[in-house]
């Protein structure tokens, strides 16, 4: 129990990570692998919050009343994820676009049928 | 087989990570960089939310990075998409519920207000430009999905977000002139937990909300066909 209350946000968040990274290397439909690139990304954001947490901390802001003695979670990871949630939603409209070209030619969207795909 | 093996790398991968995260204890003090950015950041920068100091302050280059690989992905998929050749005969799209269309009309306006409150107020509450940029182009996406014949001028977009990504640049170089380094907060920080205070931060903010919601409500209208 005591394993569980000191990991599971990590547990979860490379659960979440795994789920993604599966669901991107079975799929053979374009749309599922690139949900599965972004559950990929949730994954790892909620790692690196996770990382940051303090226990018992407060979220970083400083408010008029809070003691100076307080605890507050780490800002860095926060910072980082912030810019970083940005970037994964423009990564998921550029893929987006690229699977939207892709039907326009092939008509299909399983990789499987995609010759030019295939190495 | 393809399955086998996927599973079998996935299990190394796992037994690998769990190896290093059983030496990162959870929920304990770990970086110092952190301990100073709360100690000393809102005596530096003039910032109640620590987040937004090291974001737009501290790592101003990695926002200004991250600012331009957005750029990047929108002209990307601008290009990628191109101009939609015209069919023929287009389906004829189908209204939206009446719900749908008065929840925009009722609804927009507010949203638009809401994410520039968030972006305004980014150096005191939580938020800040990235969020409130968000918030603006659900707002749009909100338009898109309620009625057929709206759409944004992708001029208008472009001009906001150049003219955003120009202001967030021509602050940070603005310091130059004072002979102070690139990105360094030259204004006066103001009084501490009010509007106008933390210097060239809600500037730099307010941009960046711009750029965002410019950028986003672009790709939107990109995605949902063009012209």
């Amino acid at each position: 129990m005591d394993f569980l209350n000191n990991y599971i946000y990590y547990i979860g968040a490379f659960g979440l990570f795994f789920i993604g990274l599966y669901t991107m290397l079975i799929k053979k439909n374009l749309i599922k692998i690139i949900i599965g690139l972004t559950l990929l990304d949730s994954g790892i954001y909620l790692f690196f919050v996770a990382v940051g947490y303090l226990h018992k901390g407060t979220a970083p802001i400083i408010s008029g009343h809070s003691p100076a003695s307080e605890k507050m979670v780490d800002p860095v990871p926060q910072a980082l994820i912030l810019t970083a949630i940005v970037i994964g939603v423009s990564i998921l409209a550029l893929a987006l676009s690229l699977a939207v070209k892709l039907y326009q030619h092939y008509h299909t969207l399983n990789i499987k049928n995609i010759k030019e795909l295939k190495w | 087989m393809r399955k086998i093996i996927s599973i079998l790398l996935l299990f190394i991968l796992t037994a690998g990570f769990t190896l290093c995260l059983l030496d990162i204890p959870f929920g304990e003090q770990k970086t110092k960089v952190g301990n100073y950015y709360i100690n000393n950041g809102a005596r530096e920068t003039g910032a109640a939310n620590i987040v937004t100091s090291v974001v737009v302050n501290y790592r101003g280059f990695d926002t200004l990075g991250e600012i331009t690989i957005l750029f990047t992905a929108a002209i990307g998929l601008a290009a990628v998409l191109g101009h939609p050749k015209k069919n023929k005969d287009p389906q004829p799209k189908e209204p939206a519920s009446l719900i749908v269309y008065t929840g925009y009309r009722i609804l927009f306006p507010f949203m638009l207000l809401f994410g520039a409150y968030i972006f305004i107020h980014g150096h005191l509450t939580p938020g800040g430009g990235f969020q409130g940029g968000a918030v603006i182009a659900s707002a749009f996406i909100l338009m898109y999905m309620s009625s057929k014949d709206k759409k944004i001028n992708p001029t208008a977009v472009k001009i906001i977000e150049s003219l955003a990504g120009l202001t967030f640049v021509g602050t940070a170089a603005a310091a130059l002139t004072l002979g102070r380094p690139f990105l360094s907060n030259f204004m006066p920080k103001g009084e501490f937990m009010t509007l106008l205070s933390a210097g060239i931060i809600p500037v730099i903010y307010i941009a960046v909300g711009f750029k965002v919601g410019a950028e986003f409500s672009g790709i939107i209208h990109d995605l949902t066909g063009g012209n």
